[in-house]
């Protein structure tokens, strides 16, 4: 709870700033933008933390964002399929994807660092591929507007990713922190070998994160094809997965894993589009944008270091 | 050191206790967990600071900030884990950090250096191996003798060593304590934390008493025995220390015919216990308990051929285990019995976590209520269930591990070591809790290295070596001399 009260305060402190500096901060527009990129970016970051409390990671999500966006314009566009058998599909082929890793984790015994950075590799080349390097779009074509509104729309003013954000957020907010299945994740990421000897199927566990990532990364997936309503194989989701690894280590996931909370990883990604959206609205050079993240994480979880260290000099 | 004191946030750990130790003597360190032994060592270390009091070396007050101070003023310290790098050789380990270097080009190992001195002090300490072995290649006693070796080239003159014999066998638990006395006789000061309280009366010169934080006194050479050091340390009588023994038993209860393990696939092991009996398990380390413990705990390949109660079990996981009443405290506690980062109430709870669960959804309430309880019923001795598993000691650790299976029902329960490092009043509970479940119906497998304990609290004996089962000893039967020669492959007389 302390952890999130900490990047609670931070992120309160820098919308202060932030608000001060440029009013244009708390305009209804900017906020909606903000909450509808927040929306979209919590929901594949919440199935990161996931897989994170594991003691994994996945660095795939980015390319699964760029094969999924490929697919799912062609079959809509090209192919002309009904709008729900195309989400279900996709949403099969992120969890199987998700699943696949599992397997080479849990039964190959591979690590998971290297399990996904190939999948970044490959489903990358493999949108290219399938797409023949050419952006795909969704243009103007009709028989998709609930898709379309999923990602564009509000609803009483509310975009409707974040509303979406909200109710995943509500739901894995149960599962994480008071179902059983939760207190396996956690027991599997402290300590696999001993959750193993309490009966716990480490495997399933592991794999289950992977796959609940892989639904969690479809669904924003669909989401972020829609936002940008064009897809460019080869740049469509770069880096996706950094910010999603990020949001949930200033949320307070360990990459040890066995910590992290969903509370923690919402501020974390809340953090993260602030950070975005001061670059653009302090007039800082869009280059530094990443710099600018990359020191504001660093001495947010530094600070926490230090505190955190302070704390247990001081009960000891 | 006199009259040290050091308060921690609601535990007064150290109340003005004196120790002084002169050169070539041999003092022993005891208390219970928790009676400030690894407080007063982590003062000489460095880790902590005394709140009052001082030290002082050869007469000088001295103040130790780190552990750097405190090898500079000769104090080494041999830990209960062993601190040494399985990916290095001997050399590497003992110059660790203080590698020897070339002149000339700078950065450059002196290998050829480091590597005569490495086995001039090999050989101090008896131990003949060339020095350039990787360390993995040793076994435990081996890799602990590395450590002092280390140790000694520092020139330490004060060595504490804690623990040093809980992982070792009992032939290599007598080379060390030879060791001590071979180390005494160079005139090193040797501080000896054990819970093994039959070394002590062996090697030390005097005993050290502490208890609740403050010295209860001190027992010269001639005075120390078993019961005494026993009473000064609990401040009671434990008079029913091993509580003897299972009566009515109903044999044939859990039997276990034809097991094979992964590291002895050419040797089968079938025994079996009775019901209310509580089966000992002998052997040197590395005799193959531990694999067999896990073979029928579903951890070790192929399944196990098992009868409970005369029916055939399936066990593939541990998963299978739990399920048909089978338990495992196992050897690692740290390892592979507990969740340290996690609380009490979430390690008690985790094997039967849906018992306290609807619709998959946690009560907490529930859980916590039998959680307190079982902690309440074995004396697990924290504020509340809520606290760290890794702030406990020993003792509690291991009432933890058992809470979590006591909430569940017992058929089979198979202890691996389980009082290692674990102080004396409560390995007396622990005994104590077993001999209740075994009279509760429950058949025990007790899997231990510890001989006292070994002939304390079993109603019979089964001796293994290099994984073949050697002997099956009566009550009648079990003596130490009896077990050794089956342990070792000799056969009994």
């Amino acid at each position: 709870m302390k952890k999130e009260l900490g990047i609670l305060i931070l992120l309160v402190a820098l919308c202060a700033v932030v608000s001060v500096l440029n009013p244009r901060f708390l305009s209804g527009a900017n906020l909606q933008n903000m909450a509808r990129l927040i929306g979209a970016y919590g929901v594949f970051s919440i199935g990161l933390g996931l897989v994170i409390i594991t003691s994994g990671i996945d660095l795939s999500v980015g390319s699964v964002f760029a094969l999924l966006g490929v697919l799912l314009s062609m079959m809509l566009t090209q192919w002309g399929w009904p709008a729900a058998a195309a989400v279900i599909a996709v949403l099969a082929l992120t969890m199987a994807l998700g699943g696949l890793h599992g397997l080479l984790i849990t039964r190959v015994r591979l690590q998971p660092f290297i399990v996904t950075l190939c999948g970044l590799l490959f489903y990358r080349g493999l949108a290219r591929f399938i797409a023949g390097d050419e952006t795909k779009g969704f243009g103007n074509s009709a028989g998709f507007e609930g898709l379309r509104d999923l990602a564009n729309g509000s609803l009483f003013g509310i975009p409707a990713p974040f509303i979406l954000l909200v109710i995943i957020s509500l739901v894995m907010w149960v599962v994480l922190h008071r179902s059983v299945y939760g207190r396996y994740l956690f027991a599997v990421g402290r300590n696999e070998e001993a959750a193993r000897y309490c009966g716990v199927n480490t495997r399933l566990v592991v794999t289950s994160a992977y796959v609940l990532s892989g639904l969690l990364a479809g669904i924003a997936g669909i989401i972020f094809a829609f936002y940008t309503n064009s897809v460019s194989p080869s740049s469509h989701g770069n880096f996706f997965e950094l910010y999603g690894i990020a949001a949930a280590v200033l949320g307070g996931c360990s990459l040890r894993g066995g910590e992290g909370s969903i509370i923690g990883i919402l501020l974390g990604t809340a953090l993260l589009q602030v950070l975005q959206n001061l670059v653009n609205l302090l007039g800082i050079p869009s280059s530094l944008n990443f710099a600018v993240m990359g020191a504001v994480i660093l001495a947010g979880v530094a600070a926490d270091q230090v505190i955190k260290q302070r704390a247990a000099k001081t009960v000891k | 050191m006199s009259g040290i004191e050091k308060r921690f946030p609601g535990v007064h750990a150290l109340k003005g206790v004196d120790l002084e130790i002169g050169a070539g003597e041999v003092v022993a360190l005891v208390g219970e967990n928790g009676a400030g032994k690894s407080t007063l060592m982590k003062i000489i270390g460095g880790v902590y600071q005394p709140d009052a009091g001082s030290l002082r070396v050869d007469g000088h007050p001295v103040v130790i900030r780190s552990a750097a101070e405190a090898i500079r003023l000769g104090i080494g310290f041999i830990h209960q884990e062993l601190n040494v790098l399985d990916n290095l050789d001997i050399a590497g380990n003992v110059f660790l950090g203080r590698e020897l270097r070339r002149g000339g080009f700078p950065g450059l190992l002196d290998r050829k250096r480091m590597m005569a001195e490495t086995e001039a002090s090999l050989q101090r300490l008896g131990l003949g191996l060339p020095a350039d072995t990787p360390l993995d290649r040793l076994s435990i006693a081996q890799r602990q003798m590395v450590e002092i070796a280390r140790v000694l080239s520092l020139n330490a003159r004060i060595l504490i060593m804690d623990e040093p014999t809980s992982s070792l066998t009992q032939t290599e638990t007598a080379r060390l304590l030879a060791l001590v006395k071979e180390l005494r006789a160079q005139g090193v000061g040797i501080i000896y934390i054990s819970h093994r309280l039959g070394e002590i009366e062996e090697v030390a010169d005097r005993a050290a008493v502490l208890r609740d934080g403050a010295n209860v006194g001190t027992l010269a050479r001639g005075e120390i025995t078993h019961d005494r050091l026993v009473t000064m340390m609990v401040g009671r009588d434990l008079n029913h220390f091993y509580s003897h023994h299972g009566e009515g038993r109903r044999p044939r209860y859990f039997e276990v015919s034809g097991l094979r393990t992964r590291r002895y696939p050419h040797h089968e092991v079938s025994f079996e216990i009775g019901a209310g009996e509580i089966l000992g398990m002998a052997g040197l380390v590395g005799a193959g308990r531990t694999e067999l413990a896990q073979a029928i705990f579903g951890l070790d390949g192929g399944p196990p051929d098992l009868r409970l109660d005369g029916r055939p079990l399936r066990v593939g996981s541990p998963r299978d285990a739990i399920r048909h009443g089978i338990y495992l405290i196992p050897e690692d506690r740290r390892r592979s019995g507990l969740i340290t980062e996690s609380n009490i109430r979430e390690n008690v709870s985790l094997p039967a976590l849906s018992c306290y669960a609807k619709a998959g959804i946690v009560s907490r309430e529930r859980e916590r209520g039998a959680v307190a309880g079982i902690c309440g019923r074995l004396n697990v001795r924290a504020p509340s269930v809520e606290m760290r598993v890794a702030n406990l000691s020993g003792g509690n650790q291991q009432k933890v591990v058992l809470a979590k299976w006591l909430l569940l029902e017992p058929k089979v329960l198979i202890f691996d070591e389980p009082t290692r490092g674990i102080d004396v009043g409560a390995k007396a509970e622990i005994y104590e809790l077993m001999r209740n479940l075994a009279e509760a119906g429950a058949a025990i497998l007790m899997i231990s290295s510890d001989m006292e304990e070994i002939l304390g609290v079993s109603d019979r004996v089964a001796v293994m070596h290099e994984g073949a089962l050697t002997g099956m000893l009566e009550r009648g039967e079990c003596s130490e001399d009896n077990i050794m020669r089956l342990a070792v492959g000799k056969g009994r007389k």
